[in-house]
C-alpha cells in the first residue's frame, strides 16, 4: 500500500509516523499542505502535532488548508484516511468524523501511557487486533475530551463506530471514555493515543504495531 | 536611551579606545553588549579555567552551544541557558522564551533539537506569589515545548525559601547531528557575503531585556513587563523546520540565533568570531510595528529569528526555502572585510565601532570577596531528631514522587519515539539515537543548600553526581554543560561564591575528565535583601555506546541482593533534606566527597555496564539519603526491599553522600565482588529485594501497597 503522511505547518509527529511505517516495511511519502496532489496515495494520515500552532482551536485552521479539501474528496470515494491526535481533531473540523474536541478535563497537557479496549476489529484498521483485546500506547494532548451529544452517541454505539475505549482511567474525561470512532462507512479513523510511538518494546509498548501491519496485506 | 547600566570607568575606556565621544545610539549598542548577560564582565576570567578540550569535543565554550562525538557521524550538541528574570516577571512567558532561546541555540549549530531538561528552582509554594510563578513555568515551558515537539525529558524541581520571587528556571536542550548534516558556527566572513535574517518580524518586545537581566529585581518588579519578550511557538517550529531544511543546501557560512541584545550581539559576535565586519541597513529588517526608532529595531529582543550568512550566488534559493514555510527572510545587510559593526538606517551611517571594541572589548571586573561562616547542626537539634519525624519525612517523599509524575505528564515527553527512560523514572533520561544501537543519557544536578555551606565542595559534590547519574543508567559521561546561578557580584560573600563553586566544577570535571563544553551565567538573582544560593546546575550528557547497557533503577526480582558501594560513614546531615524538610534548617559540613574515589568508580562501571546481567538495577544515594533511594527503586520497579542498617546513627538512613545502591544476583555476587576488588572499590551487603514487603530495620516495617496506596 503507498501511504502519504501530511504535513500542516506545526505538525510534529510526520517523522515518528514515518518511522513506525519503515519498521514495518512500508515507504510512505510526505503531503505538504499547500499542495493539491495526493500522489496516487492508497492511504492517507494525518499526524499529530499542532498544526497551525492550534490557534482558534484544535485543527480548526487545518481543515481550511488546500490539500484537506482533496483529502475530503478522497475519504468520500472511499479512501482510508487515519487522523491520530491533531490529525483526529482535524478529521472533526473537517467534518469526516462526528462529534468535537474540548479541552481536557484536568484543563491541562497530559503524557502519558494509557490502556485501551478495542471494541470493533471488524474494520480495514483494526482487524489485526481482537475484540476486547486491552493495549497499551502514550496519549499526548490538552485537547482530547471527545464529546458528541446523545442522539449521534447512540447512532455511534448502533453502528459499531466506537472502535476504541480508554480502559480503566478515562485520563481527559471524555464521553463513555471514547478514544477512537470510525465513520460509517469504515474509511475514515480517528484516535487520540499514538500508534507511531508504540512500535518498539524498549520504548515501552508495541501495541501499535498492529495497526500500521494492517497497511500490508491490501493488495 | 543612551549610556545605561555602565560605570564611569566603564564609559572613560569606551571613549578612550574609541578615540572619541560615541553618539547616542552608539551608546545604546555599547551599553547593552557590555551588560552583564552579554559580556561576562564578571565571569569571564575565571570561565578560562575550564577544561575544555578531550579527544571527543568537536566544539568547545565559545559558540552558540559544544559539540560531542558519538562516532559513526552521530554529534551531539547542548547547552543549558537561565531565563531567571524574565519568569520572576512574566513566569509563563519568561520560561517559553527561555525554551525557544536554547533551542535556537542548538539550532544554530545546524542541529535537530531532540530533548530538553529543566532545572527550576522555587520558593515554597504556599507563600507570596510562589504558586503563581510555579504554575506559570511549568505551563510556559509546557506550551512551547509540546508545541515544538521537543520532548521534555528531565529535570529537577527543589522548593527553597531564598529563591521566593526569583525563581531559576535553567532549560538545557539537546540537539542531534546525523552523519549527513554539516555543523554550522556563528560566524560572518567572507566580504561580500549576505546577511539573511529569517523568522518574525522585529517589533518592540524585549527592548534592553539583556541589561534587565543584569541587574538585581526589585520590589517593583512586574513594572519590567516590557523587558520580557512573547513567545510564539508555532514559527518557532516552523523555523526549525525551515532553518534546517536551508543549513542542508550549499552556500551557508554561518548561522546564529537572536537573543539577548538582538541584532546587535547577533551581528557583532558573529563578525568576531569571522575576523570581520558587517555592513547593516536597518530599513530592511521586516518590522512589527510602524515608525520603530533605530534603536528599537537593534535592539529588539523579538524571538523567532535567526541570522544566516549566505554567499550571494545560493541566496535565492535559500529565500525559497523560507517562503515555503510561510517565514520572513530578508537580505538585511553584507560581511565585509574591515572589522567594524557600521549601520545604516534612512540613508545616514549611525553606528560604526570597531566589533572588537563590542565583543571583547568591555573592562573586566574581579571585585573583591569574603568567606563567611555557616551555622553546624547543634547537638541540641541532633539529640532532638525522634521516630515520628522519619515517619514524617517517608511521607514528605513520597508525596514528592507523585507530585514529580504528575508535573512530567504535563510535558510530552514521547514525541520523536526515542525516549527509553521517561523524566522522572531514572537518575538521567535515556535516549535511543535512530539508525544506531547507541543511545544517550542527559541529567541536570545542583545542589543550592549545599553550595551555600561550601561553595567549593557543593560544586564539587554537583559534577560528581551527575557523572553517578549517567552511570547509574548504564552511560559513559562525556561533557559538561553548566549553568551558574549566583546573586549580586558586588556582594563580596556572593563573589566568594562564584569563585569556589568554579573551581570547585574546575577540579571534578578535570579529575573525572568530562570536559566542560557549554554554559552560562546568571548574575544578580535575588530580590531586595534576599539572595538567592550560589546554584551551579551541571548538566551532563554520557554515551552508551549500545543501548543494551542500560540500567534501570527499578528493583527487578525478589530474592536478589542488594549492596551499597560506598561507605555508611560517609552519610551526613549536613545540608540534608532530612534537617531541611523536618526541621527547616539549612545547617552543617555538606557531606565528604572523594574525588579520586569517584574516578574510580567511573572507571569501574565504564567496564561492568557493558557485562549485561551484573548489575540488574542502580540508583545513587542523593537527596533524603538511603531512605529515598530504597523508596524510589521500590517505587519504580513495584518491588519491596529489607534492609538491615546498624542502628547507631541516623544518618546511614537519612543522612546523604556519595554511594550508589545496586542489585546483583546471587549467582553474580562473586564476579561483583572480584571487579569491585579490581578498582579498590568499598561495597557492603545491606539487604534483599522482597516482593511487597518494605522494611528497613530498624527503622521502618510496611509494605508497598501501603507506602503507595495513592498512587
Amino acid at each position: 500500500m503507498k501511504v502519504g503522511i501530511v504535513i500542516f505547518p506545526g505538525t510534529n509527529c510526520d517523522m515518528d509516523t514515518y518511522h513506525a511505517l519503515k519498521i514495518v516495511g512500508l515507504k510512505p511519502v510526505y503531503l505538504w499542505h499547500k499542495e493539491h496532489d495526493l500522489k496516487d496515495v492508497d492511504l492517507v494520515i494525518l499526524p499529530g502535532g499542532f498544526s497551525y500552532g492550534d490557534y482558534l482551536r484544535a485543527g480548526a485552521i487545518a481543515r481550511f488548508s488546500p490539500i484537506m479539501r482533496e483529502v475530503v474528496d478522497f475519504a468520500n470515494k472511499g479512501g482510508y484516511v487515519l487522523g491520530i491526535c491533531n490529525g483526529f481533531q482535524i478529521l472533526l473540523e473537517a467534518g469526516l468524523l462526528p462529534g468535537a474536541m474540548l479541552p481536557n478535563i484536568t484543563n491541562s497537557f497530559i503524557c502519558k501511557e494509557v490502556y485501551l479496549e478495542v471494541l470493533n476489529n471488524n474494520n480495514f484498521f483494526l482487524r489485526r487486533y481482537s475484540k476486547g483485546e486491552i493495549i497499551k500506547m502514550p496519549i499526548a494532548h490538552k485537547e482530547g475530551r471527545y464529546y458528541i451529544s446523545q442522539k449521534e452517541l447512540e447512532e455511534l454505539k448502533e453502528n459499531n463506530q466506537i472502535v476504541l475505549k480508554y480502559f480503566g482511567e478515562n485520563p481527559n474525561g471524555s464521553i463513555e471514555s471514547i478514544a477512537g470512532i470510525i465513520n460509517k462507512r469504515g474509511n475514515v479513523m480517528g484516535m487520540m493515543p499514538h500508534p507511531e510511538r508504540a512500535v518498539e518494546l524498549f520504548l515501552g509498548s508495541q501495541s501499535g504495531i498492529n495497526l500500521f501491519l494492517s497497511f500490508l496485506d491490501e493488495e | 536611551m543612551g549610556v545605561f547600566g555602565l560605570r564611569e570607568e566603564e564609559i572613560k575606556h569606551a571613549i578612550k579606545v574609541l578615540g572619541r565621544e560615541p553618539n547616542d545610539l552608539e551608546w545604546s549598542v555599547i551599553s547593552v553588549i557590555w551588560s552583564e548577560h552579554c559580556s561576562y564582565k564578571h565571569s569571564r576570567k575565571y570561565l578560562k579555567e575550564f577544561l575544555t578540550k578531550a579527544e571527543w569535543v568537536e566544539q568547545g565554550p565559545g559558540e552558540n552551544a559544544g559539540i560531542i562525538n558519538l562516532g559513526d557521524g552521530y554529534r551531539i550538541v547542548f547547552k543549558i541557558e537561565s531565563h531567571n528574570h524574565p519568569s520572576a516577571v512574566e513566569p509563563f512567558q519568561g520560561a517559553a522564551t527561555g525554551v525557544g532561546g536554547i533551542v535556537r541555540d542548538i539550532l544554530a549549530l545546524g542541529a535537530r533539537p531532540i530533548a530538553l531538561l529543566d532545572s527550576l528552582r522555587f520558593g515554597p509554594l504556599n507563600k507570596g506569589r510562589n504558586k503563581y510563578l510555579f504554575e506559570g513555568v511549568v505551563g510556559g515551558i509546557s506550551f512551547y515545548g509540546n508545541c515544538i515537539g521537543v520532548p521534555v525529558v528531565g529535570g529537577e524541581i527543589v522548593f527553597e525559601e531564598c529563591y521566593s520571587s526569583n525563581p531559576l528556571v535553567n532549560v538545557m536542550c539537546i540537539g542531534l547531528l546525523t552523519p549527513d548534516q554539516k555543523s554550522y558556527r556563528g560566524r560572518a566572513e567572507g566580504e561580500g557575503n549576505l546577511l539573511l535574517l529569517v523568522g518574525a518580524k522585529t517589533g518592540r518586545d524585549g527592548l534592553q531585556g539583556a541589561s534587565f537581566a543584569s541587574e538585581k529585581l526589585d520590589e517593583e518588579v512586574h513594572k519590567k513587563r516590557p523587558s520580557v519578550q512573547v513567545g510564539d511557538p508555532f514559527l518557532g517550529k516552523l523555523l526549525i523546520e525551515a532553518c534546517l531544511e536551508a543549513a542542508s543546501l550549499d552556500g551557508i557560512i554561518g548561522i546564529q540565533d537572536l537573543g539577548a541584545a538582538g541584532l546587535v550581539s547577533a551581528l557583532s559576535e558573529s563578525a568576531r568570531r569571522g575576523k570581520s565586519g558587517v555592513e547593516l541597513i536597518l530599513d530592511n529588517v521586516p518590522q512589527r510595528e510602524e515608525n520603530m526608532s533605530a534603536e528599537e529595531i537593534l535592539l529588539s529582543e523579538s524571538q523567532e529569528r535567526m541570522l544566516l550568512v549566505v554567499r550571494p550566488e545560493k541566496i535565492d534559493k535559500v529565500i525559497e526555502v523560507f517562503r515555503k514555510w510561510d517565514l520572513e527572510a530578508s537580505i538585511i545587510g553584507k560581511v565585509i572585510s574591515k572589522e567594524r559593526f557600521v549601520v545604516y538606517f534612512k540613508g545616514e551611517k549611525i553606528v560604526d565601532l570597531p566589533t572588537e571594541l563590542l565583543v571583547e572589548g568591555s573592562l573586566i571586573f574581579d571585585p573583591p570577596y569574603t568567606p563567611y561562616e555557616v551555622p553546624s547542626i547543634s547537638s541540641d537539634l541532633y539529640n532532638s531528631i525522634k521516630e515520628e519525624h522519619i515517619a514524617n519525612f517517608v511521607e514528605v517523599l513520597v508525596e514528592d514522587l507523585l507530585i514529580k509524575e504528575s508535573i512530567y505528564r504535563k510535558y510530552d515527553y514521547s514525541v520523536q519515539t526515542n525516549t527509553i527512560l521517561p523524566p522522572g523514572l531514572g537518575d538521567s533520561a535515556v535516549l535511543r539515537i535512530k539508525g544506531t544501537n547507541k543511545g544517550i543519557a542527559i541529567t541536570t544536578d545542583g545542589n543550592g543548600r549545599y553550595c551555600y555551606l561550601d561553595p567549593r565542595k557543593g560544586a564539587i559534590y554537583s559534577v560528581a553526581e551527575a557523572c553517578r547519574n549517567i552511570l547509574c543508567v548504564g552511560g559513559r559521561p562525556l561533557g559538561i554543560t553548566d549553568g551558574l546561578n549566583f546573586g549580586d557580584p558586588s556582594d563580596p560573600k556572593v563573589f566568594y561564591q562564584f569563585r569556589e563553586v568554579v573551581k570547585g566544577i574546575n577540579l571534578a570535571s578535570r579529575v573525572l575528565e568530562i570536559p566542560v563544553v557549554s554554559g552560562n551565567v546568571s548574575f544578580y538573582n535575588g530580590q531586595g535583601e534576599n539572595t538567592i544560593y550560589p546554584t551551579p546546575i551541571i548538566g551532563m550528557v554520557g554515551i552508551l555506546e549500545d543501548i543494551n547497557y542500560l540500567i534501570t533503577p527499578g528493583f527487578k526480582k525478589p530474592g536478589n541482593l542488594v549492596y551499597l558501594i560506598g561507605d555508611l560513614s560517609w552519610l551526613s546531615l549536613g545540608g540534608s533534606r532530612f534537617i531541611k524538610d523536618i526541621f527547616n534548617k539549612v545547617v552543617g559540613d555538606v557531606p565528604w566527597v572523594d574525588l579520586i574515589w569517584e574516578r574510580k568508580l567511573k572507571l569501574f562501571w565504564e567496564e561492568i555496564r557493558k557485562e549485561k546481567g551484573i548489575l540488574l538495577s542502580a540508583h545513587d544515594v542523593s537527596e533524603g539519603g538511603l531512605l529515598a533511594t530504597f523508596l524510589e527503586m521500590a517505587f519504580w520497579g513495584n518491588r519491596g526491599v529489607r534492609v538491615d542498617l546498624p542502628d547507631d546513627k541516623i544518618e546511614y538512613l537519612v543522612g546523604e553522600g556519595s554511594g550508589i545502591v545496586v542489585e546483583v544476583e546471587r549467582e553474580g555476587e562473586r564476579e561483583f565482588l572480584e571487579r569491585l576488588g579490581k578498582y579498590a572499590l568499598k561495597a557492603i551487603k545491606i539487604g534483599e529485594v522482597t516482593d511487597n514487603e518494605f522494611v528497613i530495620s530498624p527503622y521502618i516495617k510496611t509494605t508497598l501497597s501501603e507506602l503507595f496506596k495513592r498512587r
